[in-house]
């Protein structure tokens, strides 16, 4: 396997690479990081931190332990809640931040924060022609030229080998309380987390589990001030004694981590759909799921090699996130897109990657 | 500034292109008198005026996909045009274009609170999508100054930000899908009311693109509930490094204000001079906001004020009511205004990190006494996106040129200290041949690449966004 210690050795590399090349970041995702071919766990290291300014600057090969510890250690956290694919694959490995922002990894907060998308500033990477591109920066606020650092965020290596990322972060949070609610039916527990959502008090996680049969919202702040959102919520949603109030971290980590469907024998899908469909599309899956984002996404486990795209009775998508590498081939990982889009997207990474060296990325 | 030549042939063939255009659209949606194409002539950048060809307004998505098919087949360059409030030059014509404005599509398509979405036409002006759904409580929270305007069309090509971008992002952070069409009319859409692509995010390079990708018709759009309250704390120093700590002091201690803005003691002066607004004659002042409910933003004004007290301000205000609140706001929000009234300004728009203010309004005062030219300094702070505003008087020769060079030098001293030429106005004309300051040529060359894909001909807003120099030998090869 390539590992480069430094972007222009990667992209030598590149430009000598002969055969479609694998890349992974600390091997915990997908089918990257089994039969990866470039590493690029050799180019790490956070190079510029400014609390003061919300903003971090880090190689691509750090690992996310180390992010998250330099983060925390000044009271201040990722908006976007990254989760850890660890468990749920069934992986050891260092999960990276090139690896977090090539997935778009989102947790739970993602509906009031924003996804990996929305706190990256700036990437450079290394396309299929070995070029180190920059996009973007160091600034939160900046529409300078074509936004190429979002657009490689999410594309799974389809562009090219992310080096470096600019993160915008977020202050920390002093305290969290969840609200808990049982059992409601899919379609009540839909209109809970959107009447809760719909509310001034700002809860950042909003999530459903039938097999736990529970309905979980989230509020986070200072402690005067999710005191007094969990009781101005519950009120707010009108039956307040159906609501159980408890302090401290709560099920977010696992829930984030979909650690709940570990272990697990079909394929595991994660849907994305508009919330008012989620009821009726719970209804029409053939394995256990739970919703998140107050409904607006869909962990679901289908038998292995089913086509569950084929099941969805409504606009949205879904991306295959636990699969056998054939499965993964011949469904896809990425849902199917429709002709013109698709044309846009073949033409973009037919520019960005004329030799096909990334052709397998991407799924 | 230089603007590329009209195409003979194409001037030559006007009425044909005008009788193409007139058998796709109704008869009141074309414009080709010369007296009526004078107010298409230029956009909020008014220093820069061309005619174009003719200019259409569709009523529908079908009837943008014809006109520019018509176009694509014409080999006839388009501008599209949301408002024309762009400060950037983003909708400034050229004399063989055709502008294609979006200001007759003004429907609200679908509002979903259980999605907390609004999908609309883009000819809606920003206030007016808050305006659809605030009597339920929602608002959309991007807020340019020129909201009451401005087009959503012209938000999503720009990106635009506004005051209260600190905690909800700008417009890209708030878009969930397009309807867009391209230059050869083909009608994409993106996205929708779900979150999150799940193959290449395009909805990230569409929005802020500056019509160099396609017309976008349609959008959804995030709504949020509207926050319980929101109140303001009026911060003044004697020096703009404490107030630069003051801002560094409050967002290390954990707090994340909806709006941090600085005023420096020109602008404190001339809009004290223009509202009555009772600032203090101050060095820097600060204005900071915080939402929530009474006892949350209690909570927030108290650590702040804490935090201001250990600098040793000036002043220090703290607002108690909606009537203070409009007083501590009447000012900023006049600054524009007051400007205007000292004379001509050109009103910047570059970001820097947060932690070189200091060293920057040190950077621009050398620059304002180097060209003799007054500047005043307004500015989203806690995201470094300045506006310096340079003083000039248009009527004096040479003026115009002499503040657009100290511009110039201004943002290229934002590039070198680590920030952007633009924040959330936009490159357009006005900083399109800065843009090798900040991107080397194979940056510009990729973000050329997904122009290549989109419109491969090279017909959308010419002469935007990239240096002449830098596209010359794309359109060189797009035009044969």
């Amino acid at each position: 396997m390539m590992q480069p210690g430094s972007e222009p050795e990667l992209a030598e590399m590149v430009r000598g690479a002969e055969a479609p090349l694998r890349i992974a970041g600390g091997g915990t995702r997908a089918a990257s990081g089994l039969d990866a071919t470039l590493s690029i766990g050799g180019i790490s290291g956070i190079t510029l931190y400014e609390p003061g300014a919300l903003t971090m600057i880090a190689r691509a090969g750090t690992s996310m332990d180390e992010v998250l510890a330099a983060v925390e250690g000044e009271g201040q956290r990722l908006a976007f809640e990254p989760w850890d694919a660890r468990g749920v694959l069934g992986r050891d490995g260092t999960p990276t931040l090139g690896g977090c922002v090539a997935t778009n990894a989102s947790g739970p907060r993602r509906l009031v924060a924003g996804a990996c998308r929305d706190s990256v500033i700036g990437v450079r990477f290394v396309d299929g022609t070995g070029t180190a591109i920059s996009s973007g920066g160091r600034v939160m606020k900046n529409v300078t030229g074509l936004d190429l650092a979002k657009l490689v965020c999410g594309s799974r290596g389809a562009l090219g080998v992310i080096t470096e990322v600019s993160l915008k972060l977020l202050p920390g949070i002093a305290a969290t309380v969840t609200l808990r609610a049982d059992g409601h039916s899919p379609k009540e527990a839909v209109a809970a987390m959107s009447a809760a959502l719909c509310t001034p008090y700002e809860v950042s996680g909003a999530v459903h589990d039938p097999a736990d049969g529970g309905t979980f919202l989230r509020l986070e702040g200072s402690e005067r001030s999710v005191d007094y959102r969990a009781g101005a919520l519950a009120a707010a949603l009108g039956a307040p004694d159906d609501w159980r109030r408890e302090d401290g971290p709560g099920p977010w980590t696992r829930y984030r981590d979909a650690v709940d469907f570990a272990g697990g024998a079909g394929d595991l899908w994660r849907i994305s759909v508009r919330p008012s469909e989620a009821a009726g599309l719970v209804a029409a899956l053939p394995g256990r799921w739970r919703m998140d984002w107050g409904g607006a996404l869909i962990w679901a486990e289908a038998p292995a090699g089913s086509d569950l795209r084929a099941a969805m009775p409504c606009p949205g998508h879904a991306t295959l996130v636990r699969a056998s590498a054939e499965t993964h081939a011949a469904l896809g990982t990425t849902h199917p897109e429709p002709a013109p889009v698709r044309k846009l997207t073949e033409g973009i990474r037919a520019r960005f990657d004329p030799r096909g060296l990334f052709s397998s990325m991407s799924g | 500034m230089q603007m590329p030549e009209p195409d003979p042939a194409i001037l030559s063939r006007r009425s044909a292109v005008i009788e193409r255009l007139a058998q796709v659209l109704p008869k009141d949606a074309l414009i080709v008198e010369p007296a009526e194409l004078r107010a298409y002539e230029c956009d909020a950048l008014t220093a820069y005026r061309c005619p174009p060809l003719a200019v259409v307004l569709p009523g529908t998505t079908e009837e943008v996909s014809a006109c520019l098919g018509v176009c694509h087949e014409e080999g006839v360059p388009v501008v599209p045009r949301g408002s024309g409030t762009s400060l950037a030059g983003g909708a400034l014509p050229t004399g063989d274009s055709v502008i294609l404005g979006v200001s007759r599509m003004r429907e609200v398509l679908e509002i979903s609170y259980p999605d907390r979405v609004i999908r609309v036409q883009t000819g809606m002006t920003n206030l007016s999508v808050t305006g659809a759904v605030e009597d339920d409580g929602f608002f959309y929270a991007p807020d340019p100054s020129s909201q009451l305007a401005c087009a959503i069309a012209g938000n999503i090509a720009m990106n635009s930000g506004g005051a209260h971008c600190l905690k909800y992002g700008v417009t890209t952070n708030n878009l969930l899908g397009v309807t867009l069409v391209q230059m050869d009319g083909t009608v994409v859409e993106i996205g929708g009311a779900h979150m999150d692509a799940s193959g290449l995010d395009l909805l990230a390079v569409i929005c802020g693109s500056e019509g160099q990708l396609g017309v976008v018709t349609e959008a959804w759009l995030r709504i949020l509930p509207k926050p319980e309250g929101a109140r303001p704390v009026l911060i003044g120093y004697d020096s703009s490094e404490t107030a630069g700590q003051c801002v560094s002091d409050i967002i290390k201690a954990g707090i994340l204000p909806v709006a941090i803005e600085f005023m420096d003691r020109p602008c404190i002066r001339a809009t004290e001079a223009f509202s009555g607004a009772g600032y203090p004659d101050c060095e820097a002042m600060l204005i900071v906001e915080v939402e929530g409910s009474e006892a949350e933003i209690e909570e927030q004004l108290g650590v702040i004020s804490q935090i201001a007290r250990r600098l040793d301000p000036v002043e220090l205000r703290v607002s108690g009511s909606d009537e203070e609140s409009a007083r501590i706001w009447l000012g900023r929000k006049s600054a524009f205004g007051a400007m205007g009234q000292l004379g001509d300004y050109i009103c910047l728009d570059g970001t820097i990190p947060v932690s070189e203010l200091p060293a920057m309004l040190r950077g621009i005062g050398d620059l304002s006494d180097k060209y003799g030219l007054k500047v005043a300094n307004v500015f989203h702070a806690g995201d470094g996106n300045m506006h310096p505003l340079i003083l000039f008087n248009a009527n004096e020769d040479g003026e115009l040129e002499k503040a657009e060079e100290l511009g110039a030098d201004i943002l290229r001293l934002c590039v070198e200290m680590g920030g952007c030429l633009t924040g959330e106005h936009g490159v357009g004309v006005e900083k399109r041949d800065l843009m090798e300051t900040q991107f080397r040529p194979e940056d510009l060359e990729a973000q050329m690449r997904v122009k290549d894909v989109f419109d491969p001909d090279w017909l959308l807003n010419p002469a935007k966004v990239f240096p002449l120099a830098v596209s010359a030998g794309r359109r060189a090869l797009a035009a044969e």
